[in-house]
């Protein structure tokens, strides 16, 4: 049933009976012409634009546990494309304006919120980086502002501008840049996709991925043998694991990034604000929360679980850049597991096995990136060569020194 | 999280800096396989070793065979005495 | 003011000497000593707490801990104004302001209740299916307003301008939690000689011995909580922590706690204090939480946990209401009935949901109570905001309306366990206990008491007492006989009805505070949510601030019903810290403000802040960025007096915040020339050189000047931002890569003051600080001498090296005479004008010589790129020098360094202009680069950069833009050599 007020009016009046599943929860079956591993946001995008731009139907997303259980589900939500590198510049504003007409094209509202993401500087050596970043943003087409600290003091007069350890100088602004509620866009992904004829298989966790005559022709899940004539691993985090399954060893450690949630509280900030010197974001969800986060962990884990020196780390950042909020209790903690990727840049590319392609390495970039990351992977594995926004997502780099090194800091996964 | 240093004793991980995997050996001349040695992971969800610093102590670079599923430490030993 | 209409005469563990003024919206109201605000708003009748989240519902208290959905209060006022707070958690004290939230105008009056009236079209998920058109509406429209009436309290926009602190502990046994088993198991470990921290979130210990009619021994069960704690409190082996909640487990044994200063604690005590506590083993007896009932109306003001209805009575000798119905479906409702009579507080009816319950049992209802089995309350009606009757439907079919002004739910328990599955434990159905309880706890800990499903006091004791034998036993301590006193004993532990009423009317709850209801949940299950975590997700159910301890096991009991599952089939929804919600202030401590990150000062900090420096930061240090003289009227007047200074006579440079790492040992050059791209065991000693360091994939990682003190010895100096990683990649290299080399090295960064005396008159100045001690000549001290010299019986080190193309010195003692050198090479430059410069004079001299530092030196540009390839060697190996032949980065098309300068002398070029070819349009795919550097430089009269331009070398000579729209500049420059100023005497 088509999402709308008036179809929520009519089962309001007569006791919401009319609603039917948002996607059916599909049990396997034996073949496919494409597999997708992860059904979360890049798994499910990857499906829906399968079945929608390249006419798919017979496609299946496994997922070993619910959908959206990964880090579609574990994130703070932000969405932006203020990028240095061309390469990220070119995808993530591919994937901003995929955001901005998603709902429609959805039909699922998911909460698209262009409330502006501001990155704070406290350095003239700094205001020249973000001034480097911003003017290569422009040259990418996208939005950017350098303000100066009167400006950034206009839009968020609450931060501490007179006893900081690091006085904020000025901030770059991406207006388009904003939020959106995260797991709405699993579900909306998965309803279009299933619309569709795509098989959404949920408690179907893949064991093994079979390989014959260095062939990629199918997986091992825990319900059964599925063959397929292609297979998209969509699960970063676990892009190692399920790599090594095929043999491959890859750039890439799986290291855990922690984020939280405080208790609701009225409207406090509008917008996303990011603390560099501090280690700190954050941003209000429309429930009320204040999301926030920083740094990772950094070192290896498939826990799903960080301990406390970062969770201190990340509070002192939030109470540097701003010292009311002291008293905002933390309601909620959690771990997602990300996959590091030697550059900090992702992967989207084929592999060495014939068959078998690569969606992984998203490092914090993969929330952001997820309907991009779905129409490109759809389109590697339809038409068998990479979409040209992602054409520098190759897993090659690595080896030719092509490098997408946004922050400069080398083949050090956790530094990224 | 907390290390048993075999110098210092047992300590907060905030004392410590990770590197992240340990790998055998040192520089190598030939790409393919300084390549692997600096890029590639095994990256396993279960035993790993993995480069720590204790730079908030005795300085000294230890290989810690972690679970990454668990959190639990298995051994700790000096980097040096691994190679 | 009143003392509360609803105050007991007698009983309670209140102080009833000790009168405390408070405010509630304004109205003076008082307590106890004793009392929580909770506890002393049920006393003075205060039925109308706070509205819920979603309907605006009014709403009155539904517990009397940590489980607290709808008693939320702003505390305080201000700057201190704490939004949220659980009037059940907190402990009353003089003067103590609340106020109560979520509504407009006011509490009783609340505009957005007719929210309520639209709660059919606010359906689960409703808002996934609307709102979209017309697509800019969302930010404009449709979001403002559901974000203004989303949010509970109002946060307060000024500093907080409380103190926090963080506390260090180390244990044997970290006890969570002081009821029953948690008291016996401290005390046992302590009598055992085990260092025990003993954390009750409470202001009391105790637990529910304090709310429950209970003895143990021979005494009433606070009482023998007091004794025991009078014992523990005894024993130096054991730290006893009120007011603390523990609400973090860390692995190998780390926990997380905050504690509360007592509100009487005054000024100048921390608000709370973090606690880090490293613990070998932990028991965890947190207790376990009551659960309302699913019905239709189960929400109004009056309704209550039948525990909570007992705390009040029992604990604060206060009683929400005068005639209590209760709803039973577990035996408690039957002890809540007994506790009430014995109270002499009316019990109007009760009603238990089974149809048949043991005659001990019923005995326990006050003679003449209307007892009503097999019944459900399908309904509730309010008069002036607050339950007035309820409407219950007996066995046979029957409806009853019967007044009540408070009715007490008792629908079993669930263990409160959360700190077991925060390292990765699970919570497992368990039909013995009509509850998750954890299955595997994390290493080392064990649960025991009604945390473990012991619900019954002797069994939680007992419990208790295990856990402690068991704790003992693995860390191999003194294993105390357990001396188990006997209890009373609370009546069965049968497993209650979980599922809602049926027939009831109006919405039933399932979370109280975010406004969940049972059709919420079925409704969500025909849409397909219908896992644990999706149905959190998409109703929000149990995600409001009590964590959903009292909506989990109901919700979960509906989700088996509507999907057919077994209990033991779903999983509960994973917790994660932290157990109770923590202040971020708590956990941010003492960092903060201007202490956020400690600061490095320079040896001459005071004499520069005297001297009209104004700072700047580089990393932790505080270095001055230049020396403004009165009447100079802006920065660039005084570095450009600054920078001539240097380039015409002499100025002097605080540079010790460079890193400086002592290498030491027969391999030392050996080391050095396996770290850096050139060669240093060449170098004779008493030299100094230029080193370039790359990472192992090749890209330029630092560089510095690096002496050879001695035939085994070399300092090795490093970038002031790069200092601390340079150290730990040099014990990288060392201990990891060439752990066979015989090498030692420590960082002397803070132990030396170093200076640059800089400028065609510095040899004079340094002859002059010398005296004839030393012979500073050409001749006798060339170019790159680096040598450990005598100033006045002081070792010192004197380096002939240049930053800025001058002749110039650069002189080393220790840190602790730094100040007084500083003094003394102004004192001896004064004939000769010398003048102090900053880092920004600094900047610009480098620039004018074509310097690469951190701008450049960004992480992403090679040697080569930085017109250094030259340097690296062939004939050696070194790090980095393999992955940096990669095609990528050896492409004839990479940005290299080149200088530029505005092709009309006037303008001004700034860091981050991108290249563009002259016309080009402004494009990614036209981006050939950007400007790293800029300075204005007073040698030319004019702002001149540096950039990384792609085949720059090729291009020189040739115009460009500057391509600058986030400044709106757009500026030709020309490319030129990087070296604007050629070097003079070095």
């Amino acid at each position: 049933m088509r999402y709308s007020a008036l179809s929520l009016a009519w089962n309001a009046l007569t006791g919401h009976r009319g609603w039917r599943p948002a996607w059916r929860d599909a049990d396997p079956k034996d073949e496919y012409d494409i597999v997708i591993v992860g059904g979360g946001g890049h798994g499910l995008a990857t499906a829906y634009y399968l079945a929608k731009e390249h006419g798919l139907r017979r496609v299946a997303v496994l997922e070993k546990s619910w959908i959206g259980s990964g880090n579609v589900g574990r994130n703070t939500t932000i969405v932006r494309s203020n990028y240095l590198l061309p390469e990220n510049i070119r995808f993530y504003e591919f994937s901003m304006k995929l955001w901005e007409r998603l709902e429609q094209d959805l039909n699922y509202n998911a909460m698209v919120s262009q409330r502006g993401v501001l990155n704070l500087y406290h350095s003239d050596a700094q205001r020249d980086a973000f001034a480097r970043r911003g003017n290569a943003m422009r040259l990418g087409g996208v939005d950017a502002e350098l303000l100066d600290r009167e400006a950034v003091r206009r839009l968020y007069p609450f931060l501490d501008f007179d006893h900081a350890r690091f006085p904020i100088q000025g901030g770059l602004l991406q207006r388009r840049g904003g939020t959106v509620r995260h797991d709405a866009v699993a579900w909306g992904y998965a309803r279009g996709a299933s619309d569709r004829g795509v098989d959404i298989v949920q408690n179907c966790e893949v064991t093994g991925i079979i390989v014959e005559g260095g062939r990629a022709a199918g997986v091992e899940t825990t319900r059964g043998r599925i063959r397929a004539k292609k297979i998209g691993l969509a699960v970063a985090g676990n892009t190692s694991r399920l790599g090594e399954m095929a043999g491959l060893r890859l750039p890439i450690e799986s290291h855990v990034l922690q984020a939280f949630v405080t208790e609701a509280v009225k409207p406090l900030i509008d917008g996303v604000i990011t603390f560099g010197a501090g280690h700190f974001y954050v941003s209000q969800s429309d429930k009320g929360g204040l999301v926030f986060g920083g740094d990772l962990d950094g070192y290896g884990s498939y826990a799903a679980r960080g301990n406390l020196p970062t969770v201190e780390d990340v509070c002192e950042g939030g109470m540097a850049l701003m010292p009311m909020i002291g008293r905002l209790r933390i309601l909620r903690s959690w771990g997602g597991i990300v996959d590091m990727s030697m550059d900090g840049s992702p992967i989207i590319d084929r592999t060495p096995v014939d068959g078998l392609y690569l969606n992984g390495g998203w490092c914090y970039g993969g929330f952001k990136a997820t309907p991009a990351s779905g129409w490109c992977f759809a389109h590697l594995l339809a038409k068998g060569e990479p979409h040209p926004a992602a054409a520098g997502f190759r897993l090659d780099r690595f080896a030719t020194g092509h490098l997408l090194d946004e922050k400069g800091q080398g083949a050090t996964p956790n530094l990224h | 999280m907390r290390i048993a240093c075999p110098y210092c004793g047992e300590r907060d991980a905030h004392e410590f800096t990770v590197r992240g995997e340990a790998r055998a050996g040192t520089l190598e001349s030939d790409p393919g396989r300084e390549f692997a040695r600096v890029y590639e992971r095994a990256n396993p969800a279960g035993p790993t070793r993995e480069f720590w610093y204790h730079g908030a102590g005795c300085r000294s670079w230890l290989v810690v065979e972690r679970d990454t599923r668990s959190h639990a430490i298995l051994s700790v030993a000096y980097a040096k005495a691994s190679q | 003011m009143s003392l509360g209409i609803n105050r007991l005469a007698k009983g309670g563990l209140i102080d009833r000497t000790k009168r405390i003024g408070f405010s509630f919206d304004g109205r003076q109201l008082a307590g106890y000593e004793g009392d929580t605000l909770a506890s002393a708003l049920v006393a003075n009748h205060v039925k109308l707490v706070g509205r819920s989240f979603k309907y605006h519902r009014p709403r009155g208290l539904l517990g009397a801990g940590a489980e607290e959905p709808n008693g939320l209060v702003a505390l305080g006022a201000g700057a201190r104004t704490e939004a949220n707070t659980k009037a059940t958690l907190v402990e009353l004290f003089e003067g103590l302001e609340a106020t109560s939230q979520n509504r407009f105008p006011s509490l009783r009056l609340d505009l957005q209740a007719m929210n309520g009236l639209l709660s059919p079209f606010f359906a689960a998920g409703f808002y996934y299916k609307t709102f979209m058109w017309p697509r800019g509406f969302w930010e404009r429209l449709y979001e403002p307003a559901i974000r203004r009436a989303a949010g509970l309290g109002r946060a307060s926009t000024a500093p907080d301008p409380d103190r926090y602190e963080k506390a260090n502990a180390f244990c044997d046994v970290l006890v969570i939690g002081g009821g029953p088993a948690g008291l016996i198991a401290a005390h046992d470990l302590g009598r055992g000689g085990a260092r025990v921290i003993l954390a009750e979130q409470d202001f009391v210990l105790g637990g529910r011995l304090l709310a429950e009619r209970l003895t143990v021994g021979d005494a009433p069960g606070a009482a023998w909580a007091r004794e025991v704690e009078r014992e523990l409190a005894a024993m130096p082996n054991v730290t006893i922590l009120r007011r603390t909640a523990v609400f973090a487990a860390y692995d190998q044994g780390g926990f997380a706690a905050v504690e509360s200063a007592a509100p009487d604690a005054g000024e100048g005590v921390a608000r709370q204090t973090l606690w880090r506590i490293a613990a070998r083993a932990s028991i965890l007896a947190t207790g376990a939480v009551e659960r309302p009932i699913v019905f239709g109306g189960n929400d109004r003001p009056g309704v209550m946990l039948a525990s909570a209805v007992r705390s009040y009575v029992n604990r604060f000798g206060a009683t929400p209401g005068w005639s209590v119905a209760i709803l039973a479906s577990s035996d408690d409702g039957w002890s809540t009935a007994a506790d009430l009579g014995a109270a002499g507080v009316p019990v109007v009816a009760v009603i238990d949901r089974r149809e048949e319950v043991g005659e001990a049992v019923k005995a326990l209802a006050p003679r003449g109570t209307r007892l009503i089995l097999g019944g459900e309350v399908v309904g509730s009606q309010m008069r002036r905001l607050a339950l007035s009757a309820i409407d219950v439907l007996a066995k046979d079919g029957t409806r009853t309306r019967i007044n009540a002004d408070c009715l007490a739910m008792a629908g079993g328990w669930t263990p409160a366990a959360g700190l077991a599955t925060h390292l990765g434990g699970k919570m497992h159905w368990s039909e013995k206990v009509g509850a998750p309880v954890a299955t595997e706890a994390a290493p080392g800990m064990f649960i025991a008491g009604a945390a473990a499903g012991a619900f019954a006091l002797r069994a939680a004791l007992a419990g208790g007492a295990g856990a402690a034998r068991e704790a003992a036993t693995l860390l191999g301590l003194k294993a105390v006989a357990p001396e188990v006193p006997v209890a009373s004993d609370e009546f069965g532990a049968a497993v209650p009805i979980r599922l809602p009423a049926r027939k009831s009317r109006g919405p039933a709850f399932v979370d109280f505070q975010n406004d969940v209801t049972a059709k919420d949940i079925k409704l969500a299950v025909q849409e397909g949510f219908a896992s644990p975590e999706h149905l959190k997700r998409y109703t929000t159910l149990g995600m409001a601030t009590d964590q959903g301890r009292t909506s989990g096991v109901n919700g979960l009991a509906l989700l088996a019903e509507a999907t057919g599952h077994a209990m033991a089939d779903l999983a509960p929804t994973t917790a994660r810290p932290p157990d109770s919600p923590v202040a971020i202030g708590a956990l941010a401590g003492p960092r903060r403000g201007r202490a956020f990150r400690s600061i490095r000062r320079i040896s001459s900090h005071c004499w520069a802040e005297e001297n009209g420096a104004v700072f700047g930061e580089a990393g932790l240090w505080l270095r001055p960025r230049w020396y403004a003289r009165p009447g100079e009227a802006d920065w660039l007047t005084t570095v450009t007096r600054e920078v001539n200074a240097v380039r015409g006579a002499v100025g002097v440079c605080d540079v010790s915040t460079l890193g400086k790492i002592d290498v030491q040992g027969p391999d030392a050059g050996a080391f050095l020339d396996r770290v850096y791209v050139n060669t240093f065991s060449t170098l004779p000693a008493g030299k100094a050189r230029y080193g370039v360091m790359l990472r192992e994939d090749g890209i330029v990682f630092d560089d510095g000047v690096t002496a050879r003190l001695g035939e085994d010895r070399y300092l090795v100096s490093t970038t002031t931002a790069n200092a601390v990683r340079v150290m730990q990649h040099l014990e990288y290299c060392h201990q990891v890569l060439w752990p066979g080399l015989d090498v030692q090295m420590t960082s002397v960064t803070e132990a030396w003051g170093q200076y640059a005396i800089a400028g065609p008159r510095s040899r004079e100045v340094a002859g002059a600080l010398f005296g004839g001690g030393l012979d500073v000549s050409d001749a006798a001290f060339p170019a790159l001498t680096a040598r450990e010299v005598d100033l006045d019986g002081l070792g010192a080190r004197l380096f002939r090296v240049s930053f800025s193309g001058e002749l110039a010195y650069e002189v080393a003692v220790p840190a602790n005479f730094g100040w007084q050198l500083f003094e003394r090479i102004l004192r001896a430059g004064e004939p000769f004008g010398i003048a102090p410069y900053g880092t920004e004079a600094l900047g610009v001299l480098r620039i004018e010589r074509g310097h690469v530092a951190g701008n450049e030196i960004n992480g992403q540009t090679t040697a080569g790129d930085l017109g250094l390839g030259r340097m690296m060697s062939a004939k050696k190996d070194f790090v980095g020098k393999t992955l940096a032949q990669r095609p990528g980065l050896v492409a004839a098309d990479r940005p290299v360094l080149v200088g530029v300068r505005p092709v009309e002398a006037q303008e001004r070029i700034s860091g981050g202009a991108h290249f563009l070819d002259m016309g080009a349009r402004p494009s990614l795919e036209n981006d050939l680069g950007h400007v790293t550097s800029v300075a204005f430089s007073p040698s030319l009269g004019a702002w001149i950069g540096l950039g990384l331009l792609r085949r720059g070398r090729e291009r020189t000579g040739e115009t460009v833009r500057a391509y600058d729209p986030v400044r709106g500049r757009d500026t030709a420059v020309k490319v030129v050599s990087p070296i604007f100023i050629p070097e003079r005497g070095g």
